[in-house]
């Protein structure tokens, strides 16, 4: 117990010495987490768009006015020919090109069918379809509203949808991206620092003395690893009250449900971090690793795409990574109160992944020099 | 100029020598290309979802049927209770519940309006309302149908340019060449020179004939070589594995990805003059251009929805640069004429934050 005391102590000393790093553990991922919440949002805004009116009628501005008025819609320029909106499209000065053909207001009066054309910037698919439903909707309220008669015949049968919002009426983004985020800073700071430490020891040779000392194994990592488990539990409790003070997240679940989730997952992301540790000789190759793995784990965990889209075999990989396991835990038991019993599943995937990962970890890190 | 080349082929061959490296430098951006290509989608196919059909009559499961034949829907629980809605959420398997009023059909054809209500799981709220919205067109038309001689005076024809299928991979393959690139040179030239400094073996550097100015160029030049080969490896996968269509020119797409790489390299530089360990070089460049090169650029989420104060604060993200003049090339076809400003801006970052490290290092010096 004693000698893992000094080990800690050595080992905080020796973090908070460095004036370096102090910052990017304890401001960085707090600004980050400020900024960046803000920026990740699939709301589709500001759409610069072009109108080209060949009408020039009554209606074909009253149309236009629909659209400029929401805020979904920006009009960059109204151009006299296609040519030059297409143009427009690819300086990207517009993502949406509505055409109003010749005669659009006969047409609509005299019961002749008109057609609208919508040219659509899709790149970006989804922000593309997104684009499309917004501009079908003002189109589809601007006939039922002002095209001055409708004919039908017969008796009309109509089926009213109502649409509700569970858990989050608001459709409020932040909420759900905040816990996703926090997960990947939490687990950069954890994992980096962790997979770094030890082979930083290797490469600039202190490792051989510590080797010669009679320090144990286990007293070894505990010493390396408490430390880094302590700021990740920091890390977080920080990270969920500038959430809740600043972007008021929702905090249904338990807070020592969330707090002993992290514990475990901390242990397995230092794991994770100890054994990359110690395959590796550099830190930079460590560092590449460290890396690889949380871009892996990031794009694949549905913190900015959901899982559902991906192919099934890659839904499948949640059960190995942790930051997916993680992410989904923590907005269900944060975001709709989950009890324990409803995140079974996947606590219990994590306790493996901490296990196995620990382990390994443990074997594969031997008190020799190769 | 004979140490100085003399000098590079020994960086060359210190990087080579180390297998182990190499093989991260190059394996790791293609396994994560391919997994990323097959796997990242935007596009919702098969959404777990519950029917809750209080009716069960004719119009009601001819509805059922047509919403879950669409392909973006799969009923995962067949509900009869209102109270099972919030345990289907709870539990995380469902996310919408499509519930039909009693008498659906009855209503429908006697008060001529029937009900059916949406319920999403709203702690995704880009999934609800993609869902909500699926679900809304496939009813509308059923609904449309049901009326068939009323008159339609507008028609809408949609045109997608660029990309008609509306595929995330166009998206998503552009942008992982700008955070491979970004992430790779900006790590690899930090980490090299800190490297340097932590081990001591600078000030063996620093009193050798070559002046500074060749010290750094030595170090960098091998791996602006490395991001070239990587850069033509994605874009291989890019081409052939996914398909992404390359309709620009190959020259200006090599010359701007040259250009990109030397901003990346130059920011990797500017950390390094100011990082005294390499931890430090390393969890700047990682920790800190990870996340805000993947959210501020435009990869997956679009700038122009971001908050005013965000857009203007993106614009010194060099990858959203980039990432318009890929998608400008490859999706758009279009040439240098189109992306002269995203160009400058770009020469303009690499020439300031390469003039910056270089009077850091100077000062270092004395």
């Amino acid at each position: 117990m004693r000698t893992i005391r000094f080990i800690l102590r050595k080992e905080f000393l020796q973090i908070f010495r460095n004036k370096g790093m102090l910052p990017i553990i304890f401001v960085m991922p707090f600004i980050q987490l400020l900024i960046l919440s803000n920026a990740a949002t699939f709301d589709v805004k500001n759409v610069k768009f072009q109108i080209v009116d060949r009408d020039r009628s009554d209606l074909s501005r009253q149309l236009i006015e629909r659209f400029t008025s929401t805020h979904h819609f920006i009009l960059t320029d109204m151009p006299t020919n296609y040519a030059q909106a297409e143009g427009s499209v690819l300086k990207n000065e517009a993502s949406l090109i509505v055409e109003i053909p010749a005669f659009f207001e006969k047409d609509v009066i005299t019961g002749a069918t008109a057609k609208l054309q919508l040219v659509i910037n899709s790149e970006d698919g989804s922000t593309a379809g997104v684009i499309q439903s917004y501009a079908a909707q003002i189109i589809q309220d601007f006939t039922r509203q002002t095209v001055p008669f409708q004919p039908t015949q017969g008796t009309t049968q109509r089926i009213e949808i109502i649409a509700r919002n569970w858990y989050n009426p608001e459709l409020n983004y932040k909420h759900y991206m905040i816990p996703g985020i926090l997960v990947a800073l939490v687990t950069m700071i954890g994992l980096f620092l962790s997979g770094m430490n030890v082979v930083r020891e290797k490469e600039i040779g202190t490792i051989e003395q510590i080797n010669v000392t009679p320090i144990k194994k286990h007293q070894f990592i505990i010493g390396k690893l408490l430390p880094f488990l302590i700021i990740g539990l920091f890390e977080l409790a920080m990270g969920l009250v500038i959430g809740r003070l600043v972007f008021d997240l929702p905090m249904l679940g338990g807070l020592p449900l969330v707090f002993g989730i992290t514990i475990i997952y901390l242990i397995l992301v230092l794991g994770l971090g100890l054994f990359i540790s110690t395959v590796t000789e550099t830190q930079q190759q460590a560092m590449f690793i460290a890396w690889f793995f949380m871009v892996i784990f990031m794009l694949m965990g549905g913190l900015f795409t959901p899982l559902d889209s991906m192919p099934l075999w890659a839904q499948q990989t949640m059960w190995i990574n942790p930051v997916a396991l993680f992410i989904r835990i923590l907005r269900q038991v944060l975001l709709k109160g989950a009890p324990l019993q409803d995140i079974i599943p996947y606590v219990s995937a994590l306790i493996g992944l901490a296990f196995t990962m620990f382990t390994l970890a443990v074997i594969r890190y031997r008190k020799t020099s190769d | 100029m004979k140490s100085f080349r003399a000098f590079i082929v020994k960086e060359f061959f210190h990087i080579l020598r180390d297998k182990r490296t190499v093989l991260i430098l190059f394996g790791m951006p293609v396994i994560q290309m391919i997994l990323f290509g097959f796997a990242i989608r935007n596009e919702i196919n098969d959404a777990r979802i519950a029917i809750l059909d209080h009716a069960h009559d004719a119009r009601s499961q001819e509805i059922t049927q047509k919403i879950l034949s669409s392909g973006y829907f799969q009923n995962v629980q067949t509900l009869t209770h209102d109270d099972q809605i919030a345990p289907a959420f709870e539990t995380g398997d469902v996310k919408m519940a499509v519930v039909f009023e009693p008498q659906f059909t009855a209503r429908l054809y006697h008060e001529g309006v029937a009900n059916i209500q949406l319920i999403t799981d709203a702690t995704e709220p880009n999934m609800a309302t993609t869902l909500t919205a699926y679900a809304t067109s496939i009813i509308r038309d059923y609904s449309a149908n049901l009326n068939p001689h009323a008159l339609t005076p507008i028609v809408t024809e949609v045109k997608m340019l660029f990309n008609p299928e509306m595929r995330s991979v166009y998206l998503f393959v552009p942008g992982l060449i700008a955070l491979l690139l970004m992430l790779i040179s900006a790590l690899m030239t930090s980490i090299t020179i800190t490297r340097e400094k932590e081990l001591g073996t600078m000030e063996i550097l620093l009193v050798s004939p070559l002046r500074p100015i060749q010290i750094i160029v030595g170090k960098v030049l091998p791996y602006l070589l490395l991001s070239l080969v990587n850069t033509s490896t994605v874009l291989l996968l890019a081409r052939f594995v996914f398909e992404v269509p390359f309709r620009g020119s190959y020259a200006l797409f090599y010359a701007e990805a040259l250009l990109f790489i030397m901003t990346a390299l130059s920011l990797g530089l500017l950390i390094s003059t100011i990082a005294r360990t390499q931890q430090v070089a390393m969890m700047a460049s990682l920790a800190g251009l990870m996340l805000p090169v993947i959210i501020l650029s435009g990869f997956i989420f679009p700038v122009s929805s971001m908050p005013v104060p965000l857009q203007i604060f993106s614009n010194i993200v060099p990858a959203k640069w980039f990432l318009i003049i890929v998608k400008g090339i490859m999706l758009k076809g279009v040439g240098i004429e189109y992306l002269w400003k995203e160009t400058l801006v770009l020469a303009g970052m690499t020439l300031l934050l390469m003039t910056i490290s270089a009077r850091k290092f100077k000062i270092r010096l004395e």
